[in-house]
């Protein structure tokens, strides 16, 4: 099916051609551009490019597909890095050289390929929807093959042995074949039994979350921060060491020599928990800000999906996305060209309703194959101008449980994370807390509670030293000062460049315990007579 | 592709810097188009937006005197490109490429088109290799490497030319083999070429910044666009900037440095088209596409992994009222790798560069000092310089409140170390200094309030 194209505005294309779905893709110009119809009218639609329209012409024709948006799962995913639209980032390059030219088809799985199939069922096997028939090892990864969703029957034929991607892992006496990858549409949650409730932490590896604020397996964690107050690296720390099976980063519109010191890093770095190269859990979507716009709005799309992938194989997933903002500005200057009427600031009004969407997509799953998967979600936030009343803060605010918040004035004072620890908050922090007192120390809480103590009486102390000055209070009243300090310049802050970047539960809750010890044992020596200069 | 040049007259609108043209067969989005205006003059546009036949054209020059009978608009089929060759250097050209030293065009070597294509993500390689610039505040606490984007925060009436010009007159690459040891520095200036694009300039600043490039012992390229010039071809100048910033460095193997400055001017500029074309504005006024857009220009910088050249970038803009958070400086904010923010306090003390400190950084600086890039004990004399800085400005607002006498003897030391810090390693007028220079008179200070080092 092909029709011409009648009108172009930035990254829409309205075209002449009935018949089409909507959020099908299309091939729009002579130079085959990716797009996806995002309005229909009687007689035209409305195409997203996702790529650079200029050069584009009326009259030039645009192809349908009749296959919305998707992307191919299968072996070979992990240790990749794609575009928003899932195609190879290094295979391009290898192809096309450093600078990405528009209208480039090109597969995001290595045809050419061979893997080792080992079948667990076996000929005459009954199976039922989404059942495992097999596995092929993707590094240290058993990469689980499926029957698919809608597919029951009695196995004919099961493969065993070296196939590539496109050879089939079995057949069904009905006569239909199982595939060893397939496509699946990018803005369709993948389905699962049930959901369950979250209970296991998701260990990140950085003190302040750990202890203030912890997150959870299958939970969602936004960081909203103005610039330079360290969102990237925060995310990137995370992604380091988080104690998660797979890994998978979504660089939505942001710097490409971040993404470029990244992949380099990635390379080289281990991961603390199994001692294996970075790279081999994690899968990189990498749609920088100077690439298509368009993309950018999928590039989560797609990545959540991938993630879905592996959570159906029963792997604790963690999703990155750095930053959710420029995917909603992506959708507010789609929705600008579609001429759309705006909402607040200019965003369209379904942003919340998409942003909860997405962010439902997260959560501890039971598969149809019967195995407990789980997907969690930590997004950066860029406010303008550092307001956090500014709409995506606030959307994401209504359906995420972890909220911290990245201070400018921390920064500026160089401590990191700048995690704000008045205003921040974890609401998983009560359902943890049981796994936390059993699994680590039965005094977690109770160190904790000392911890936010002090901070929070430091916080008042301050106030009174701006007026009187630090001579002017008691002795008590500064060795709080005092440990409040160790706190937050040997406990909280922690610098992602050294050792130091990953701290294990038991070292973070001794550091603590440290100087809360400290403080007591001061506190009591105060009491007797010594001069604070003496103890400090 | 047409075999000629299609040539219509059939204006239904003109608008501020945009036309409307109906009954136009097969106008491609970024075509360069000719307006013939009717007193024969020949104005360059390009095509933003094409609904049916008509086409929307957006006007790189002043639309004053053009009408509806007479004046024509001609199609040439092709996006706008830029004429490279190597005998670009040390050429100064206006906003629309036309040379205006009065030498004549040269012949170009390869036409690549304005916009550029976006770097492969996969295909960058770290920037990390060290550029000195002679000014301690950056060398010292705010570290440029080569490939990074690093903006200038200034704000009026505060000295950014003069800044500018001291980079101009001082950066150099340190190649790996040359890192300066002990006192001595064996600074090798590379192929180091600068590309200087001027939006909006006044003629005082224009002649100012002449002379400088005039004196550079590297080479340069000049694109300027006078404040008294047409305000659209401010969106054309920074492209055709960085596609020859390209051409140097990624096909002629050379470290370029870009220096556009007044991005504030290009911002004006982007809005002024969006508000012409009725689109809902944003913040301030600004479209919502101006994240992206800035985004196009400044992610141009960058190395390539296995080629020889880089490009570094420093645009300059002025914060309107002074404020950070206004939509440029924070979009720029969000795509540069840092920002080296110029404070009004620190000029009125006198104090030259006056750089602030505090909110400035470079994301990419963790990768370009120590051992191997600068030298070994750079990360921690840069710390601890931030760290007891930062203390003593906190404890200059606590002296505000309860007076110098209220205070500790250790935080009177801490307050002095503060103004000292301000004034011989921050300040250093027009001496230039290598990175030894300014380790060291990091350290002096250090040591001299016995501070731990």
């Amino acid at each position: 099916m092909t029709g011409n194209i009648t009108g172009i505005s930035g990254p829409t294309v309205s075209v002449a051609l009935k018949g089409l779905r909507l959020y099908e893709r299309v091939y729009v110009g002579n130079a085959m551009l990716t797009g996806e119809v995002v309005k229909i009218e009687s007689d035209r639609a409305v195409v997203q490019v996702y790529e650079n329209t200029h050069g584009l012409s009326p009259d030039e024709p645009v192809r349908a597909t009749g296959m919305p948006l998707a992307v191919s799962l299968g072996p070979g995913l992990l240790s990749g890095i794609f575009d928003g639209l899932q195609r190879p980032l290094e295979k391009l390059r290898d192809e096309s050289g450093p600078f990405i030219k528009t209208g480039k088809e090109i597969y995001a799985l290595d045809r050419s390929r061979q893997w080792r199939f080992h079948p667990l069922k076996k000929k005459g096997d009954d199976i039922s929807p989404g059942e495992i028939i097999g596995h092929v090892n993707e590094g240290r990864f058993s990469h689980f093959i499926t029957c698919g969703n809608d597919i029951s029957g009695t196995l004919s034929w099961v493969a065993d042995g070296e196939i590539n991607i496109e050879g089939t892992a079995g057949a069904l006496t009905a006569g239909k074949e199982i595939p060893l990858y397939h496509e699946w549409p990018v803005r369709v949650p993948r389905p699962y039994r049930k959901k369950i409730a979250t209970s296991r932490p998701l260990i990140t590896g950085q003190r302040a979350i750990d202890f203030l604020f912890p997150f959870t397996k299958g939970g969602t964690a936004i960081l909203p921060g103005g610039f330079g107050t360290g969102k990237t690296i925060l995310e990137q720390s995370i992604a380091k060491f988080a104690d998660v099976d797979i890994v998978v980063y979504a660089g939505c519109g942001e710097r490409g020599n971040e993404m470029a010191e990244m992949i380099e890093e990635f390379e080289m770095l281990r991961d603390p928990w199994t001692g294996s190269r970075l790279m081999e859990r994690t899968v990189l979507v990498i749609n920088t800000s100077n690439m298509p716009v368009a993309a950018r709005e999928a590039s989560i799309y797609t990545a959540v999906t991938m993630a879905e992938y592996y959570r159906d194989m029963g792997y604790h997933v963690l999703l990155l996305a750095d930053s959710i903002s420029r995917w909603a500005e992506a959708l507010r200057e789609i929705s600008s060209s579609l001429e759309e009427m705006p909402g607040e600031e200019g965003y369209p009004t379904y942003l919340s309703s998409r942003l909860s969407g997405f962010i439902e997509r997260a959560g501890v799953v039971e598969t149809y194959s019967g195995k407990t998967g789980s997907l969690s979600m930590v997004l950066s936030v860029s406010p303008p101008g550092g307001d956090f009343t500014e709409p995506v803060t606030q959307s994401c605010l209504r359906t995420t449980g972890t909220f911290l918040m990245l201070d400018t004035s921390l920064a500026h004072r160089r401590h990191f994370p700048a995690i704000n620890w008045f205003q921040s908050y974890s609401l998983y922090a009560g359902e943890l807390s049981a796994h936390y007192k059993e699994k680590v120390s039965p005094e977690w809480e109770d160190v904790q509670k000392g911890c936010r103590e002090i901070l929070r009486k430091e916080e008042t102390l301050r106030e009174v030293v701006e007026i009187v000055g630090i001579e002017g209070i008691h002795d008590q009243d500064r060795l709080l000062l005092h440990t409040a300090e160790m706190i937050r310049s040997t406990f909280l802050c922690q610098n992602a460049y050294t050792d130091d970047a990953f701290s294990p539960l038991e070292k973070t809750l001794s550091a603590v315990k440290k100087i809360l010890d400290f403080h007591k044992e001061a506190g009591e020596r105060l009491k007797q007579g010594t001069p604070l200069n003496e103890i400090l | 592709m047409r075999l000629s040049e299609h040539r219509y007259k059939t204006i239904s609108s003109i608008a501020g810097p945009l036309l409307f043209v109906q009954g136009v067969f097969s106008a491609r989005i970024g075509e360069v188009v000719k307006v013939l205006t009717p007193d024969n003059r020949q104005i360059d546009g390009e095509v933003l937006q094409i609904t049916g036949d008509t086409a929307l054209i957006e006007v790189f020059a002043e639309t004053r005197g053009l009408d509806i009978e007479k004046t024509s608009v001609v199609f040439t089929d092709s996006v706008r490109r830029a004429p490279l060759s190597p005998e670009i250097i040390g050429r100064v050209f206006n906003g629309s490429f036309i040379p205006v030293d009065g030498l004549p065009m040269y012949i170009a070597e390869k036409l690549a088109p304005i916009t550029g294509l976006p770097m492969n993500p996969a295909a960058r390689a770290r920037p990390e290799e060290f550029i000195e610039t002679g000014l301690s505040v950056i060398d010292g606490l705010n570290t440029l490497v080569k490939g990074q984007k690093l903006p200038v925060f200034s704000c009026s009436g505060l000295p950014s030319k003069e800044v500018v010009a001291a980079i101009l007159r001082n950066a150099r690459v340190i190649k790996e083999t040359a890192i300066p040891q002990g006192n001595e520095t064996i600074a090798a200036s590379g192929d180091f070429i600068v590309i200087f694009a001027a939006l909006g300039l006044t003629f005082r600043e224009y002649s100012y910044y002449m002379n400088t490039l005039k004196d550079m012992k590297s080479g340069f390229v000049a694109f300027v666009n006078m404040a008294d010039e047409p305000a659209m071809e401010r969106l054309l100048a920074p492209r055709f900037a960085l596609t020859a910033a390209e051409y140097l460095a990624f096909d002629n193997g050379m470290d370029v440095l870009v220096i556009i400055t007044d991005m504030t001017n290009y911002c004006d500029a982007l809005r002024e088209v969006s508000t012409a074309r009725e689109e809902l504005p944003g913040r301030r006024g600004y479209p919502g596409f101006m994240y992206s857009d800035l985004a196009s220009l400044y992610e141009r910088a960058g190395r390539i992994r296995g080629m020889k050249g880089s490009i570094t970038m420093l645009p300059v803009l002025t914060m309107p009222e002074d404020d950070i958070t206004h939509p440029i400086p924070d979009l720029t904010g969000y795509i540069t790798e840092g920002q080296i923010v110029l404070s009004r306090e620190l000029h009125q003390k006198g104090i030259f560069p006056p750089v602030d400190v505090l909110p400035s950084l470079s994301r990419l600086m963790q990768r370009g000092i120590g051992k191997g890039h600068t030298r070994e004990d750079h990360r921690k004399i840069s710390n601890l310089l931030y760290k007891y800085y930062a203390r003593g400005r906190d404890l200059r607002r606590l002296e505000a409140i309860v007076g110098r006498d209220g205070m500790s003897e250790k935080d009177r030391l801490m307050l002095d170390f503060t103004d000292q810090f301000e004034r011989e390693f921050v300040n250093q007028e027009s001496a230039r200094r290598n990175i030894n220079e300014t380790l060291d008179t990091g350290i002096d200070l250090l040591k001299r309030f016995s501070l731990e080092t």
